[in-house]
């Protein structure tokens, strides 16, 4: 918890954060909607006796009451999908319509990327890219045993990335859900902070303004790019999206999302941010009971 | 696109080629045409070809045959596209567990429901002695959840027994 306290100066309720990030998280769910309603699925989930809560802020996430969320029907039918509460916040941000080309850049395992599919009725294009092949598995069983016919997958280093293999040459939005330090994953993985260092801060940092830069190249002028990181440290996320309005056109704009959180920083270690960073989110573990996660939205606009 | 664009008769097993409409234009030996797997979904299984309209079919490897909603070019050299959904190229044709869970729903033929303690048993992969009245061979394999029949999977039926096919991955003790 050492790396922590270079974050008591920003996070209101330190302690409660603190106490929070040493709880284990729940089982959270998210119901695929490719194939089944929400009334399906919790009918299911009701029919197997498995009890569950609705979360407050969005309808499709569930938390379970069962220590093997995957021994359910409603896992083996792909009614719902293992996913932290906190991780599904980043493809309603994006808010991807039916019909539209969505790139989901760091796409692996897929629980984002199946959910973007999701909410386009899985009407569309959704390319899943990762840049690990091991991963790329897990995305792939992921898509299909969600049903998700829309989703293509790629290998290949999002900061160059070329869409070649696609008959159009820009999409209408992107998540940006980057590789990152994951102090936010601390209640799900113990020992997420035992590599820590600010060295690794800053060398994560340069791929993410990499990969940010070339989402905003790819999609289309009007179009949406989300930022999103399940981390805490300013470099990787106000001073990442900052480094990309400075450098391509696009601009920081509001969302709106139904859960408590604190707005992006304007300042951090000397160094001062666009006022607009303001209209980032940061979610701590003590805000909702969740893991952390940071989440930018930009449009996309004329050179 | 064509296959002639794509250049070669003979399959390539490291892209995905889209299927061509009728076998009257397939210039890859062996591939099966589009018009060939929604007679095949609509012949065994009851699905109505017009299920498939808003979709478009892809082989990848000797008879894997995929199935994407997307939009994509020809060939394409991906990792994957859409879902696998039929094994073809050879003698009976096999559709896919992930295929049958998020189509199966359209079936009316070759559709057999199974009683709570069969349709655990077919979960976790094992195979079981049935009665079964109807053709021989894959079956669409549903049980009632929640008061609709929900597909399972793929089982084989022969010779009084149902084999399931579910794939490791996907089996469960429940």
């Amino acid at each position: 918890m050492e790396p922590l306290e270079r974050y008591r100066p920003i996070v209101d309720e330190f302690e409660s954060f603190l106490a929070a990030c040493e709880r284990p998280l729940g089982n959270a769910v998210r119901v695929n909607t490719i194939k089944a309603s929400v009334e399906r699925a919790t009918a299911a989930l009701e029919d197997e006796g498995v009890e569950f809560e609705r979360a407050s802020w969005n309808p499709r996430v569930l938390r379970l009451e069962t220590d093997s969320p995957g021994s359910t029907w409603s896992s083996v039918h792909g009614f719902t999908h293992g996913q932290e509460e906190v991780s599904a916040v980043p493809p309603i941000v994006l808010d991807p319509q039916p019909g539209e080309r969505v790139w989901d850049c760091c796409g692996a395992p897929g629980g984002k990327a199946t959910q973007i599919a999701a909410l386009m009725d899985d009407r569309g294009t959704v390319v899943a890219n990762d840049n690990n092949l091991g991963r790329i598995s897990a995305l792939r069983f992921n898509a299909e045993r969600l049903g998700a016919t829309s989703l293509a997958v790629t290998n290949a280093d999002a900061r160059n990335y070329s869409l070649k293999p696609f008959p159009f040459d820009a999409f209408d939005r992107t998540l940006v859900d980057a590789p990152c330090s994951c102090e936010g994953t601390i209640r799900k993985n113990p020992d997420a902070l035992d590599d820590w260092s600010e060295g690794h801060l800053h060398s994560v940092a340069g791929i993410q303004k990499g990969i940010l830069r070339r989402a905003i190249q790819t999609t289309r002028e009007g179009g949406t790019v989300v930022y999103s990181t399940c981390t805490f440290a300013p470099e990787e996320n106000e001073a990442v999206v900052q480094h990309a309005i400075e450098n391509e056109p696009c601009r920081v704009v509001d969302f709106d999302l139904d859960l408590e959180y604190a707005p992006g920083l304007r300042e951090w270690n000397g160094e001062t941010f666009d006022p607009t960073l303001e209209r980032a989110a940061r979610i701590y573990p003590h805000h909702n009971d969740t893991g952390g996660f940071f989440v930018a939205k930009l449009e996309v606009t004329a050179e | 696109m064509t296959d002639d664009e794509a250049g070669g008769t003979q399959n390539d097993g490291q892209r995905f080629d889209r299927l061509p409409t009728t076998a009257a234009e397939r210039t890859v030996e062996g591939r099966a045409s589009r018009r060939e797997v929604l007679e095949y979904f609509g012949d065994r299984f009851g699905i109505s070809p017009e299920t498939f309209d808003d979709y478009t079919f892809w082989e990848k490897g000797a008879g894997k045959i995929w199935i994407y909603a997307g939009e994509a070019s020809s060939p394409v050299e991906i990792e994957a596209i859409g879902m696998t959904c039929l094994r073809t190229r050879q003698e009976h044709w096999k559709p896919t567990t992930d295929f049958v869970q998020r189509f199966g729903r359209h079936a009316s033929e070759c559709v057999i429901e199974l009683e709570p303690e069969a349709a655990r048993r077919f979960v976790a992969g094992e195979d079981q002695e049935l009665e079964w009245d109807g053709d021989w061979g894959y079956l669409v394999v549903a049980h009632e959840l929640a008061g609709d029949l929900e597909p399972i999977g793929v089982g084989l039926y022969v010779h009084g027994e149902l084999r399931s096919m579910v794939p490791k991955g996907r089996q469960r003790v429940l």
